[in-house]
């Protein structure tokens, strides 16, 4: 079994203040954004962003919870799986441009699930995507704004992501398929 | 989750799962569109042997929230009054591809036998049969009771040390008896106030203290006042002298609510009989989670449809590890 470790906690942070760096940039400053993460570690990373945008910029950036599970187009496919919590910041999402943060982008069927979890809740200006980790493989034509690491890797290959908020520990492995 | 056909042998951990969906469902019902697109494609049919509206409605309001196609199946009218026998309407149901039954019926253990029968593959909700259980009830005044004492705080918590009385009716109450055990389960106090004529013979063996005065059981101060639906249509048998009799000695009245803590709800399944079993003070006081318990009634059945439909039809629990991989 081969399992390699690709980021490191130092890593993840440096990735994280870049990304928060791209966002201010690309946005010219931190007005309207809205950060909403996916559970259950893009919410971490989403709050994460948030206060280093609110560190950089000065200003209070609103973040909340996008559980995408009842959007999901395989929920026939699996096991029946309980949904997380969503909070969407008071101010809603309408006209605000909503950086969507996930751990790691795949097939895209999850952000394609948010998209219409989005729909439903507000119509933003602008809806962006930020990752931790891209490992290709996308099934969607969905492509990230802001990527922490391109990770090229086979499809049977597993990617862990541990944050401390979540799992106690903090790093992203990847794992062979001769597991 | 298969079927929910009663709350007796449901466990302590799905019944905190139904509740702690019925939260998630409960916020989507915020949202500027309602509608969710999760049970598309499905088919949810209400089959009501015995006359209901609100739990009717309510169950179809919510399929129809989560997208599910909906076919109302009552008796009256249909072929159901004809004489025609359970197994034909499920078998007929079958070869339609009900995916979901939500079933009430005059007869005790009625879902039990649809679900058991090998008649059909559909799951089996239980919307009341006879004077045995109503689960989804019991689920929806314990989501209220959860809401109202803990808020926001409310996921994942049970109801370890709520003092819930029940008063009314509790020899024929499916709600009554569906309330005893889901309570219990979740660590609440249970107590019945009824006259005797209206307590049934084995209650001592059920998880609930039984007094048969209402002062007392006031004075008591719980948590929540649970006032059951003297059900007229029930009482073929002098159970109590007159109505104003009951209305006196079992019904909560203004004089009753004062004495009531203020912290304490009253609650009511509906349909209300003003002036009998609760006064219209009682019924209109910011106490009464009368509206609430209507409210809830949606989330926790779609939590339910949920949770019976939206898997792959082996069943199992949850596999978060598919998170990493999407």
């Amino acid at each position: 079994m081969s399992t390699r470790t690709v980021l490191h906690e130092a890593d993840i942070a440096r990735a994280l203040t870049r990304i928060s760096h791209e966002i201010l940039e690309s946005n010219r400053g931190p007005d309207g954004l809205v950060i909403l993460g996916i559970p259950t570690r893009g919410v971490a990373l989403a709050n994460r962003i948030a206060t280093l945008i609110s560190e950089f910029s000065g200003t209070v950036v609103p973040v909340g919870a996008l559980d995408v599970t009842m959007y999901r187009d395989d929920l026939h496919r699996n096991p029946t799986r309980a949904p997380q919590p969503t909070s969407i910041p008071a101010g809603g999402i309408d006209g605000a441009v909503v950086v969507l943060v996930d751990d790691v982008l795949f097939s895209g069927r999850s952000i394609r699930a948010a998209l219409d979890a989005i729909q439903d809740i507000g119509r933003p200006a602008a809806v962006r995507l930020a990752t931790l980790v891209d490992r290709g493989h996308r099934q969607l034509p969905i492509r990230p704004d802001f990527v922490g690491k391109n990770l090229p890797s086979s499809s049977d290959e597993r990617v862990n992501v541990r944050l401390a908020e979540v799992d106690g520990e903090e790093f992203v492995t990847i794992q062979g398929a001769d597991s | 989750m298969r079927h929910l056909l009663d709350t007796k042998t449901l466990s302590r951990a799905d019944a905190l799962e139904i509740l702690d969906v019925a939260e998630d469902m409960a916020d989507t019902q915020q949202r500027e569109v309602k509608k969710l697109p999760t049970l598309r494609g499905k088919t949810v049919v209400n089959l009501f042997f015995e006359d209901s509206t609100r739990t009717r409605i309510s169950f179809e309001a919510a399929a129809k929230r989560l997208s599910a196609d909906v076919i109302n199946f009552s008796a009256k009218g249909s072929s159901l009054s004809k004489g025609e026998s359970l197994q034909d309407t499920a078998q007929t149901l079958q070869a339609m591809g009900a995916d979901a039954v939500v079933i009430r019926h005059g007869a005790s253990g009625a879902s039990r036998t649809l679900a058991t029968s090998g008649w059909i593959t559909a799951g089996v909700v239980n919307a009341g049969d006879g004077t045995h259980e109503h689960p989804t009830q019991a689920l929806l005044d314990a989501f209220t009771i959860r809401k109202r004492r803990f808020g926001g705080g409310s996921r994942g918590r049970d109801l370890s040390g709520v003092k819930v009385t029940i008063v009314g009716d509790i020899l024929h109450s499916r709600v009554a008896r569906s309330n005893v055990w889901l309570l219990d389960t979740l660590g609440a106090e249970v107590t019945l106030v009824a006259p005797p004529t209206l307590v049934p013979q084995d209650v001592s063996a059920w998880p609930a203290r039984v007094i048969f005065d209402l002062d007392d059981a006031v004075a008591a101060e719980p948590d929540a006042l649970m006032v059951l639906r003297i059900q007229l249509e029930r009482m073929n048998a002098a159970y109590f002298p007159t109505e104003r009799e009951y209305s006196r000695r079992w019904g909560l009245d203004a004089r009753r609510l004062e004495v009531l803590p203020p912290g304490s709800m009253v609650m009511h399944p509906g349909p209300m009989n003003r002036g009998l079993e609760i006064s219209a003070e009682a019924a209109d006081s910011p106490r009464s989670t009368v509206l609430d318990q209507v409210t809830n009634g949606v989330s926790v059945r779609m939590a339910v449809l949920y949770l019976l439909l939206a898997g792959e039809r082996a069943g199992g629990p949850a596999n978060d590890e598919r998170e990493d991989a999407s």
